[in-house]
C-alpha cells in the first residue's frame, strides 16, 4: 500500500522530456555508463564485475538475478508544508524516469518492477516551511517490495526533505531528485533499517541552470545497503554538496557509489563520506566516481572519504576516481583515507581524567561532527548523533 | 602533603628490531612543595619516564613501581591515574579534530573535580586562565590542538594544568621550541600553579633555560634509563657550564668495566 497524509494534485510536471528508452552502448570508462530502463539489456552480475566486486551477492537475496518477485509493497507516508504537492502516480506517468536511467541490474529491475511511484513536488517559487518528510516502510521480514520516488523542486523553489527508511525487508527501488533551474534542495536521506534488511538503492539527481542540490545519506540500520547516488548537471551553474556518513556494525554491509556527472560548463561538485566501523565482519564500501566531460569547462569538484575502524575485524574499502576530459577546469581533487582509532587521541583526552568510554564518543562525534553540522534540520541531526552514541555505547569495549 | 615514589623502575618500548628496554631502574620520590629538574642528553629515556607513569599504551612497564601516596598507579587505567591526581604536560600535545577546546576543559575539569563545575564560574575561571597565558579567546571554540602552533599548543598544556590542579605535574620538555616571550608566559603559568605550595613537579628538560624561570629544589641528570646523579640547583649550573658528557663518560666506563 502506498498512502501520503498529504493532499494530492493531478498537476503535471513541468519537464517534458522522454525518458531515453534507448541503451547507451557501453564504454571501458567508469564515468560513462551503460543506463537502460530494461532489466534484460543487463546481464545478471557473478560479483567478479567492477560495479559488483565489492557486493555479497547472496546477501542480495535475489535483487540481482530476477529471482526476487514482490511480495510485498512499501508503505510511503509524506508530510510536511501543504504547498508541497504529493502524488501517487502508476507506471505510465510520463514524469517519471526524467533524472536519469538504471545504469545496473538492480535498479532496472527496480523499474521494471514497481506498480506505484510517489511524487513529491514542490511548486515553483515555493519555499516549503519546514522540513518535508517522506517516510518509507520496508514491506516486513522477508517480504520483497520495488520502490519509486520522485521529488521535484520546480524552478526557483526551496525545500528540504527528509527521506526516512524504518522497518525490515528486501527493498529495491529508484529515487530522483530534480532540481529545476535555480531550485534549492535539500535531501537527507537516512537508511535506518532493522538488522534484517536489505536495500538498493539508486538515486538519481538532476540538476538546472544554477540549481543548488545538497544531498546529505546517513547509513545505519540493515543487513546490507547499497546506495548509488548519480548526480547529473543538465545545465550550467549547478551546485552539488553531497555528503554522508555511515556507521557499520558487526555483520553490516554498507556500500555507498557516486557519480559526480558534469557534463556542462561551470558546476561544483563537493562529496565528502565519512564512516566508522565496528566488530567482526562490519564492511563499508565507497566509491566516489567524478566525470568531468569535454564540454564541462570551469567545473570544480572535490571529492573525500574518511573511515574510522574501531575495532579488529572491521573492513573499509574506498576507492576515489577522477576522469578528466577536459584540461579548462577550476579545480578538482579527491582524497580518502581508512585510519585506526587513534590511541594518541585517546590517550590524550584519558590523560586529562576523561574515561575511556566518554573519551572514546568525543573522538568518534568529533569525527562525524563536522557533517553532521551541515545538516540544517535540528531534530535530524540530533537523532544522527544520538544513534551514533548508541552504536557507540552498543559494543561497549 | 602527597608522595609521589618511582621505584626501580623498567620499561620497554615495542620497535620493528623487538621490544627494547629504555627505563632501566628509575628511582625518584617527589613531595608536594617540590620541584624537581629532571635532565638528560636526548635519547636517554626521560619523555618515556613521564609517558610510562601516564600510562601511555605503547610503553610497557616490565618491573618497578609507580605510588601515589603508596596506591600503585601502575595498575590504574589512563584516565583514573589523572583522576587521582598525575598531570602530563606533553611535548607534542594531539590534535583532536572535531572537539572543542571548550568542551575538552570542562570535561576534563568534571572528571577530575568529580562533578560538573557550574556553569557561571567556569566561564570566569577559563577566562582568567586564558587570559593569564595570553591566550586569545577564540581558542575555546576551535578543535583540540588543531592547527595550533607548537609555543600555542604549550600554552593550552598549562592551561590545562593550571585549570585541572592535579597534585603532580610531569612537564616533558614543556620549554622546546618556545621563544623567550612565550617562555616567560608559560613560566609564569608554572609557577602560578606551584604558589600554593602542595604541588609537586616533575619538569623535564633538556636545556637549563627553563630554570632561570622556574627554581628547582632538586636536579637529576637521567643517562642510558635511569638516575646518574642527584644534587641542588648547582648541579644545574655544571651542566650549564659543561654540559653532559661527564654523566655519559662515567656511564660507558662503568658499562666497560
Amino acid at each position: 500500500m502506498t498512502e501520503s497524509t498529504l493532499e494530492t494534485s493531478g498537476r503535471n510536471g513541468l519537464d517534458e522530456r522522454d525518458p531515453q528508452n534507448s541503451a547507451v552502448p557501453p564504454r571501458s570508462s567508469r564515468g560513462h555508463r551503460f543506463t537502460s530502463y530494461d532489466v534484460r539489456a543487463f546481464e545478471v552480475p557473478g560479483g567478479r564485475e567492477e560495479d559488483w566486486r565489492f557486493t555479497p551477492m547472496k546477501r542480495l537475496r535475489g535483487l540481482h538475478d530476477g529471482s526476487a518477485e514482490a511480495t510485498g509493497s512499501l508503505d510511503v507516508e509524506v508530510s510536511g508544508d501543504s504547498a508541497v504537492k504529493v502524488e501517487t502516480v502508476d507506471r505510465s506517468d510520463e514524469r517519471l524516469g526524467t533524472a536519469g536511467a538504471p545504469a545496473d541490474r538492480i535498479a532496472a529491475q527496480a523499474w521494471s518492477s514497481f506498480t506505484e511511484a510517489t511524487v513529491v513536488t514542490i511548486p515553483k517559487d515555493t519555499q516549503a516551511a519546514g522540513p518535508v518528510t517522506v517516510t518509507v516502510h520496508g514491506p516486513g521480514q522477508d517480504r520483497i517490495a520495488y520502490g519509486h520516488l520522485q521529488i521535484r523542486a520546480e524552478p526557483l523553489s526551496e525545500a528540504v526533505v527528509v527521506l526516512d527508511y524504518r522497518g525490515s525487508g528486501i527493498i529495491g527501488d529508484n529515487i530522483e531528485m530534480i532540481a529545476e533551474d535555480s531550485a534549492q534542495l535539500s535531501v537527507v536521506t537516512i537508511h535506518d533499517f532493522a538488522d534484517d534488511a536489505t536495500q538498493v538503492s539508486s538515486e538519481h539527481a538532476y540538476l538546472g541552470k544554477d540549481a543548488v542540490f545538497r544531498h546529505f545519506a546517513a547509513s545505519l540500520g540493515g543487513d546490507l545497503v547499497r546506495v548509488n547516488t548519480k548526480v547529473t548537471f543538465g545545465d550550467r551553474g549547478g551546485d552539488a554538496d553531497v555528503l554522508g556518513v555511515y556507521f557499520a556494525d558487526s555483520g553490516q554491509h554498507l556500500e555507498h557509489r557516486l557519480l559526480m556527472d558534469h557534463a556542462q560548463p561551470n558546476c561544483r561538485s563537493n562529496v565528502t563520506y565519512k564512516g566508522a566501523l565496528q566488530g567482526d565482519s562490519a564492511r563499508s564500501v565507497w566509491i566516489g566516481d567524478v566525470l568531468i566531460q569535454a564540454a564541462a569547462e570551469g567545473t570544480e569538484t572535490f571529492e573525500l572519504n574518511r573511515n574510522l575502524v574501531l575495532t579488529e575485524g572491521a573492513r573499509a574499502d574506498s576507492v576515489p576516481n577522477l576522469e578528466i576530459e577536459t584540461g579548462e577546469i577550476a579545480g578538482a581533487g579527491h582524497a580518502s583515507a581508512i585510519g585506526r582509532f587513534d590511541d594518541d587521541q585517546l590517550f590524550y583526552l584519558q590523560a586529562r581524567g576523561i574515561p575511556y568510554d566518554q573519551a572514546r564518543r568525543l573522538v568518534v562525534r568529533g569525527f562525524f561532527g563536522e557533517l553532521l553540522q551541515k545538516i540544517t534540520v535540528d531534530e535530524v541531526r540530533e537523532r544522527l548523533e544520538a544513534a551514533i552514541d548508541k552504536e557507540l555505547a552498543a559494543v561497549g569495549a | 602533603m602527597a608522595t609521589l615514589e618511582i621505584k626501580d623502575l623498567h620499561a620497554e618500548v615495542e620497535t620493528e628490531e623487538g621490544s627494547k628496554e629504555i627505563l632501566t631502574g628509575v628511582n625518584l620520590t617527589v613531595r608536594s612543595g617540590e620541584i624537581h629538574a629532571f635532565m638528560g642528553p636526548n635519547g636517554s629515556g626521560k619523555s618515556t619516564l613521564a609517558y610510562a607513569i601516564a600510562g601511555h599504551p605503547k610503553y610497557n612497564v616490565t618491573s618497578g613501581s609507580v605510588l601515589l601516596d603508596g596506591e600503585e598507579v601502575l595498575e590504574m587505567s589512563v584516565d583514573e591515574r589523572a583522576r587521582a591526581g598525575l598531570f602530563l604536560a606533553m611535548q607534542y600535545p594531539v590534535e583532536v579534530p572535531g572537539v572543542s577546546m571548550s568542551n575538552f576543559l570542562r570535561s576534563a575539569a568534571t572528571a577530575t573535580r568529580g562533578e560538573a563545575p557550574q556553569v557561571r564560574h567556569w566561564v570566569k575561571e577559563v577566562k582568567q586562565a586564558m587570559s593569564d597565558l595570553e591566550i586569545d579567546e577564540s581558542f575555546s571554540e576551535r578543535s583540540v590542538n588543531e592547527g595550533f602552533s607548537g609555543g600555542e599548543k604549550k600554552r593550552h598544556e598549562i592551561l590545562q594544568l593550571d585549570l585541572l590542579k592535579p597534585k603532580f605535574a610531569i612537564l616533558d620538555e614543556t620549554d622546546s621550541g618556545l621563544d623567550v616571550d612565550a617562555l616567560r608566559v608559560v613560566s609564569d603559568g608554572i609557577n602560578r600553579y606551584t604558589e600554593s605550595g602542595d604541588k609537586g613537579v616533575l619538569l623535564i628538560t633538556h636545556y637549563t633555560r627553563i630554570l632561570k624561570h622556574i627554581k628547582p629544589d632538586y636536579v637529576h641528570v637521567f643517562v642510558k634509563g635511569q638516575v646518574a646523579e642527584s644534587g641542588g640547583p648547582e648541579l644545574a649550573d655544571e651542566l650549564e657550564e659543561s654540559g653532559y658528557v661527564r654523566f655519559t663518560e662515567k656511564k660507558e666506563a662503568a658499562a666497560q668495566s
